[in-house]
């Protein structure tokens, strides 16, 4: 039998005085947390511990005995993931309990080295098991809140750009197969009408995935415009992306196409009547655009 | 063909697409597929992960990082337990779809990989298995 359980209860308050006056910079990260916080945070994880511990033993963690120590860890974790903590540290965060519970083993078996000895190892096994659940839930923690900013950025509105008299663009950035997609191109139609435009650059420099769905909606879109007196030009295709469109057998031969937004710009400006030259240096008098003759 | 390592992602909402889609990046990246090869597998995977979705009623992708004799590659497996497909050679022919889709999503991912092999079972659901070679 094991005598940390007993230990960790009797000696809780010394272990962590113990702790918290270890806790290195890199470990405490002054900037990203409060001495309260990590205060409150090492009291409640340590009194999940010591029950956990007493009641369930420490060799295995899965009970309901360890379950308020779970819950502790799983809730420093996602504390800590959104405080912009790496994986490394929130696990060291626990693991650095291993000096003080180790120093504290060895005060009081101090007549029994052998005892010292298979305890710390108890003890470390015990602190690794802790540390991976922490890495676990850190990482669970994570990966939703990556897939919450991922959803925020998917409704991110793209804004509608007059570059021109007659000339809009459509600077697309995120994923375009959601619903989302519907709003942006009804937004940009509706610009159309608005503004009495004649050409739509729409720009898929930022979509990092052009599948058939994507492509669906981007040639309803074409269509629509087309329907209200507009020409659209896609820019933004990157040779990636042209070839994958190709071998998915998408027909984009209807559709003018650039692979740069200025590319598109300056068609769409020919096609206007205007024209892009270049300024004469010393002759400030000189305008960009000009009328085409 | 031996596993190096795989992993699972579970396609039950239009987010989990954009995870798994991701996640063929990331692999493929690591793996040091070019750019191309990159694009052409994520593209694959979009569509098949999007079928099993929408066509599937949702489902899962196993992504295997797998190795033979010479060569690497990346295999993906996209199953779901939906309605299956009662006809494999007309759900494959360019343009065909039941739910007014481009109808390219199944042909066009068989020519964006090098092994290409449909499993499906009317009521029962579908199993697509895909590999990429480096
Ligand atoms: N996982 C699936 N389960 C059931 N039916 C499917 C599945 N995948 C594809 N299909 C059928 O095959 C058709 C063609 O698929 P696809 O080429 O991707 O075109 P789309 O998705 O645009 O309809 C679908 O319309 C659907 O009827
Ligand atoms: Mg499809």
């Amino acid at each position: 039998m094991s005598k940390l359980p007993e230990m960790i209860s009797k000696h809780q308050e010394a272990i962590r005085a113990d702790w918290l006056k270890q806790m290195s910079g890199a470990v405490r990260r002054a900037d990203l947390m409060s001495n309260e916080e990590i205060d409150s945070q090492s009291r409640e994880l340590l009194t999940t511990i010591a029950s956990g511990a007493k009641s369930g033993g420490i060799t295995n963690l899965d009970g309901p005995a360890w379950t308020p120590a779970r819950e502790a860890l799983a809730a420093i974790s996602a504390s800590r993931a959104k405080q912009g903590f790496t994986t490394s540290e929130t696990a060291i965060f626990v693991l650095s309990l291993k000096q003080p519970l180790f120093a504290m083993v060895r005060k009081e078996l101090a007549a029994s080295p052998d005892a010292v000895f298979d305890e710390i190892w108890k003890a470390t096994l015990l602190l690794d098991n802790l540390a991976l659940i922490t890495a676990d839930a850190f990482q669970t923690t994570r990966e939703k809140f990556i897939a919450r900013q991922q959803e925020e950025l998917m409704e991110l509105s793209t804004p509608v750009v007059k570059l021109w008299d007659g000339i809009l663009a459509l600077p697309i950035i995120g994923t375009l197969d959601s619903a989302r997609t519907q709003v942006v191109m009804e937004s940009l139609l509706q610009a159309v009408v608005q503004t009495n435009s004649r050409f739509a650059i729409i720009d898929i420099t930022g979509v990092p995935t052009v599948d058939t769905l994507v492509a669906q909606h981007l040639l309803k879109t074409i269509t629509a415009a087309r329907l209200m007196g507009a020409e659209c030009i896609i820019s933004g295709v990157r040779p990636q992306i042209a070839q994958t469109i190709v071998h998915l057998g998408i027909d984009l031969a209807n559709v003018i196409t650039k692979a740069k937004l200025a590319d598109a710009f300056a068609l769409a400006l020919q096609r206007t009547g205007k024209t892009v030259v270049a300024m004469d240096s010393g002759n400030a008098k000189k305008t960009l655009f000009k009328k085409e003759e | 063909m031996k596993s190096v390592k795989q992993e699972t992602v579970l396609l039950t909402t239009s987010g989990d697409v954009v995870v798994a889609r991701q996640k063929v990046r990331q692999w493929a990246m690591e793996m040091k597929f070019t750019l191309v090869d990159q694009t052409k597998l994520v593209t694959a995977a979009s569509e098949l992960a999007r079928n099993a979705l929408d066509h599937g009623k949702g489902g899962q992708m196993v992504i295997e990082h797998v190795e033979n004799s010479i060569r690497n590659g990346l295999k993906l497996v996209f199953e779901d337990r939906g309605p299956g497909i009662p006809d494999i050679e007309a759900a494959l022919r360019d343009g065909f779809t039941t739910a007014g889709g481009m109808g390219l999503g199944l042909g066009g991912s068989k020519r964006l990989v090098n092994d290409f092999q449909i499993e499906s079972e009317p009521g029962k659901g579908t199993r697509i298995t895909v590999v990429r070679w480096k």
